[in-house]
């Protein structure tokens, strides 16, 4: 697929990873999934084909949001949770910008889950890189929204009496036209991913399952461990059929109404049996039900599970501004002063 | 037009009201009265006094609406505080509007509403045409929707119809009794109907209708006439104080280059600025209802990053909400325009009401050392200039800027002789140019402390803000004690130094005395015609009316210091008293107050400045 996105502006000239490397030293912990993440968007911003002074990174508060100031572009380090909110102003007021939004589990889905269930409901062409390490980190280890139910942190000593939101569930709840999800373990589908989503015209979430080596300390190693992440972990391909397990063995199927997973050249089950990926698809049924499995029974489901064309938020402004410069009397604020009742004296 | 059988009395001033139930058509009956006024060439000003509730129920006293106009054949600085014409549709009406009828006032009421469950919906005791309750005013008790009926009766039209236009027949009486000419109006229907010319006659006879019955009744011993008012000559409309603050913006981003966004939330009674601003997107104004206060004002702060001129309009309660991203705005040393039109607080407090006490929540509202601009506008009318300069100040010193307007100046109105763009001054903000091999993000120019406003998409400035301390000049991180020293006092200083930018604080008389009056914002009119009167009286006082609050202008500590006594006016508990005296600790000011959601009247203000004088 083309870029579709015609309003960033692009450049031919061919770019490089260090034309994205900031002089300030990261002072993310050794070890923090955070750096590999860094990494890849290293990797990927020379290869999107937009200047370089078109990127705008926006962040809100907690480790993840120091990000913006590692990577050399335009960039606002703002407050806690309000990463969506600015970066909907920077968008809107100028839509020739790549707008990436670097948040945390707590800054979007906590203090900040206002701003990002809307954002998502406009489609306002921005990224968003959600470093879910399902902790606070940067406040020293309180649960967060994605913390699993009964985990023991700073503030849950006797474990956590709350139930984690599943943020593919969520964006799609708030009619989200993108989500993906990726391990910090995996460069090469970090990158791919943030490509994809780059791509995508209107809202892109990316969850990065991010390891927070300090505080929650394989907090994703059930599903995306060394072990275990063959059975647990099935990584999708668009127009492919979703295979997983060591030797590509399992797959998914559609029983009646729910996904279930079968052996292939088990009771009589082929390849030709297993669902194909489709993340085009603007109903977001099945993909909805890939967000949400996990282990024990399943797999976790990750790269781009949905990216479905919708309009976006800013085209529509800047469209109802042509029409409204075509069509209205008003060319300029003396036509508005004197436009209506006046009179002379 | 009036058949001169009549004596005319010339009137200097009238402040007239129309008051009925929400479904009697009062704003549209007040407001064309009042254009007709302009039309004639008087001054006014005038005010909706709306319910709170949208739907109250019928004929009781929580679904008055009104729409009172101040008008004179010469200046006119106030809405008005007592009404000489009262038209009470209802007896609802009249009895929540009766307290605000001078003696001697004329009423004109609709006899045909009174009934006995009417009167007892109003919560009148007894019928108040029987009980002696309006022997001190001049009555004219008019059936006025049978003769509305009647005057449709040859055109067959449905009783309905007829009942709705009854606003019309009480307009003609008052078009009347004020000498006033029909044409003007007839117009208005022709205009405003052209879809449906059946309404532009029935409009059209019931006018006339009420006029000619007007002519006949024995209540009426004389009609008044309110000369020309001698104005500046020029071309004038009616304004609304929020609408003239959204064109001020409009105008500025103009004058600038610098695009239009607004990031806004729905709150009394700042709303209007964000629906005003939403209909000119042929200027290219980016107008963002946002998910609530928080994203309005962090979606402005987005837009500024990218060189927009951002604002971002509310009421006291969204303020509060907005304090933690004004902090981010200071830090980050972005132009951002606040726009807060105030209410009555605290809380939810009295939202349809006026009040002048967010002055404290402006100065000093936010997290750490966080100063920002703060102006006030004092009419609804320099709304617009107030708006104008405060996005002016804001871009071109690289700071947040709040302007204060209420909700009293904010749903006024009063004249506004239109400017010609051409005539505004011009605004430059210091954006940074392409390639600049010494652009730093907190390089500031040595004169105004001011940084550059580099814009995301320019070669060569990539650079990163944020709402860490940065370190001076080079704009990284920076936890250094000396540096947020530093960048504390130069965040103040910059402010500091606008004030070489405003004009000095003007008074209004004698420059010594022995009694200054000082009052902001929208309690000009009140003031102003107080000081006034009791300076014809001969009374050694003198009025300064502050717009520029942070920072004062830079004369402040001598116009202060001509007077032997000082009152601080405002409708709070004292809030700019308390910061001029924490800026010029001097034993002789003193201050007069009030909180109860209505404006000053003229003659509480004189009643405290006579007893100051006496004083001794
Ligand atoms: C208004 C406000 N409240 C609270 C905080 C304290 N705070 C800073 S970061 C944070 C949580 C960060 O968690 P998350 O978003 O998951 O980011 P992480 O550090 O894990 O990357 C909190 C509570 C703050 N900075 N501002
Ligand atoms: S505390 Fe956790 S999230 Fe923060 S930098 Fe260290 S490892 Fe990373
Ligand atoms: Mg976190």
């Amino acid at each position: 697929m083309e870029f579709v996105n015609m309003t960033v502006e692009r450049t031919n000239v061919q770019l490089s990873k260090a034309d994205f490397e900031s002089d300030q030293m990261v002072k993310w912990c050794p070890g923090c999934g955070g750096h590999a993440i860094l990494a890849a968007v290293e990797r990927v911003f020379p290869k999107i084909g937009y200047r370089k002074e078109n990127f705008c990174m926006v962040s809100g508060i907690g480790c993840s949001s120091r990000f913006p100031y590692y990577v050399n572009t335009y960039g606002i380090h703002g407050i806690h949770g309000r990463a969506a909110a600015i970066s909907t102003g920077v968008k809107i007021a100028n839509p020739r910008l790549s707008v990436w939004t670097v948040t945390g589990d707590g800054d979007s889905l906590a203090i900040g889950g206002n701003h990002f269930i809307h954002v998502i409901r406009r489609n306002v062409d921005i990224n968003i890189l959600l470093f879910n390490n399902q902790i606070y980190g940067l406040t020293k280890g309180q649960f967060s929204p994605t913390t699993p139910m009964g985990k023991v942190t700073k503030t849950s000593p006797m474990g956590t009496i709350e139930h984690p939101f599943n943020i593919g569930e969520l964006v799609m709840g708030a009619q989200g036209t993108f989500f993906a999800r990726v391990p910090d373990n995996n460069i090469t589908l970090m990158t791919e991913c943030m490509f994809e989503a780059a791509k995508h015209d209107g809202t892109s979430v990316t969850e990065i399952m991010e390891n927070c080596i300090i505080f929650a300390d394989k907090a994703h190693a059930p599903v995306t461990g060394k072990e275990v992440k063959d059975e647990n972990m099935l990584i999708l391909k668009n127009g492919a059929p979703m295979v997983f397990g060591k030797n590509n063995d399992k797959g998914l199927i559609l029983k009646d109404t729910m996904l279930e997973v079968a052996e292939i050249g088990k009771n009589g089950i082929t390849v030709d049996d297993i669902l194909v990926h489709d993340q085009y698809n603007q109903d977001p049924g099945i993909q909805l039900m890939l967000a949400k499995l996990a282990p024990p029974h399943f797999p976790m489901v990750f790269g781009v599970i949905r990216s479905a064309m919708y309009p976006t938020y800013d085209d529509l402004v800047e469209e109802q501004i042509k029409y409204a410069k075509e069509t209205s009397k008003i060319k300029n604020v003396d036509d508005l002063l004197n436009s209506g009742d006046t009179w002379e004296i | 037009m009036a058949k001169k059988k009549r004596p005319v009395i010339e009137r200097e001033e009238v402040v007239v009201k129309f008051v009925g139930d929400s479904g009697d058509g009062m704003q549209l009956t007040g407001s064309m009265f009042s254009d007709v006024a302009a039309l004639v060439g008087n001054d006014l000003a005038t005010f909706p006094d709306f319910p709170a509730e949208i739907r109250a129920p019928q004929n009781t006293v929580a679904g008055v609406s009104g729409f009172q106009v101040h008008m004179g054949s010469s200046k006119i600085f106030t809405t008005g505080d007592l009404v000489d014409v009262l038209v009470a549709m209802n007896p609802a009406s009249l009895k929540s509007n009766l307290k605000w009828a001078k003696k001697g006032a004329t009423i004109l009421t609709d006899t045909d509403a009174y009934d006995e469950k009417t009167i007892e919906k109003a919560g009148y005791k007894n019928n108040p045409f029987t009980d002696n309750s309006l022997d001190s005013f001049n009555m004219i008790k008019a059936p006025i929707t049978t003769l509305t009926k009647e005057s449709l009766k040859d055109l067959g039209v449905d009783n309905k119809i007829a009942e709705r236009s009854k606003n019309m027949f009480a307009l003609g009486m008052l078009y009347y009794i004020f000498n006033r000419d029909l044409k003007p109006s007839f117009k208005y229907f022709e205009d405003k109907f052209k879809k449906k010319p059946e309404l532009i006659q029935i409009n059209k006879i019931v006018l006339q209708a009420g006029y000619n019955y007007a002519d006949t009744i024995e209540a009426l011993e004389s009609v008044i006439q309110v000369s020309p008012a001698n104005m500046q000559k020029g071309r004038y409309r009616n304004i609304t104080g929020n609408v003239a603050t959204a064109w001020g913006l409009l105008a500025a981003a103009e004058k600038s280059g610098r695009p239009l966004f607004l990031g806004s939330y729905p709150i009394t009674p700042a709303t209007e600025i964000l629906m005003e601003l939403a209909k000119h997107k042929s200027l290219g104004a980016k107008v963002f209802q946002a998910e609530d206060e928080i994203a309005g004002i962090c979606s402005a702060i987005g837009a500024a990053f990218t060189g927009s001129l951002a604002c971002t309009t509310t009421s006291g309660p969204g303020l509060s909400l907005k304090s933690e991203a004004i902090g981010l705005a200071v830090i980050t040393e972005l132009p951002l325009v606040i726009v807060n039109v105030q209410r009555g607080g605290p809380s939810t407090g009295l939202p349809t009401k006026s009040e002048q006490s967010d002055l404290y929540q402006a100065l000093f509202g936010r997290n750490g050392e966080c100063p920002v601009i703060v102006i006030a506008a004092s009419t609804s009318e320099n709304c617009f200039y107030y708006a104008y300069e405060i996005a002016k100040l804001s871009m071109e010193h690289m700071t947040p800027a709040i302007l204060l307007t209420d909700g009293y100046l904010g749903f006024g109105s009063t004249l506004f002789r239109i400017p010609k763009m051409a005539d505004m001054p011009e605004i430059n903000p210091p954006i940074a140019e392409a390639n600049d091999p010494d652009y730093k993000p907190y390089k500031r120019d040595p004169e105004t402390l001011v940084r550059q406003w580099a814009l995301p998409g320019t070669e060569g400035l990539r650079h990163r803000i944020g709402g860490l301390e940065k370190e001076n000049i080079i704009g990284t991180v920076s936890t250094d004690p000396m540096n947020h020293q530093i960048m504390t006092n130069n965040r103040a200083q910059k402010v500091e130094l606008v004030a070489n930018f405003i004009p000095e604080q003007e008074i209004e008389g004698p420059a010594e005395g022995d009694l200054l009056v000082v009052s902001w914002g929208g309690t000009y009119g009140a003031v102003h015609s107080a000081v006034s009167q009791m300076q014809k009286e001969g009374k050694n006082v003198s009025h300064a009316h502050f717009h520029y609050i942070m920072p004062l202008p830079k004369n402040t500590d001598k116009v202060l210091k001509g007077f032997k006594k000082i009152v601080v006016c405002e409708l709070n508990s004292g809030q700019f008293v308390n910061y001029l005296r924490m800026k010029f600790p001097m034993p002789n000011i003193s201050q007069f107050n009030k909180v109860q959601g209505l404006p000053f009247m003229i003659n509480e203000l004189t009643d405290k400045f006579n007893q100051l004088l006496e004083e001794k």
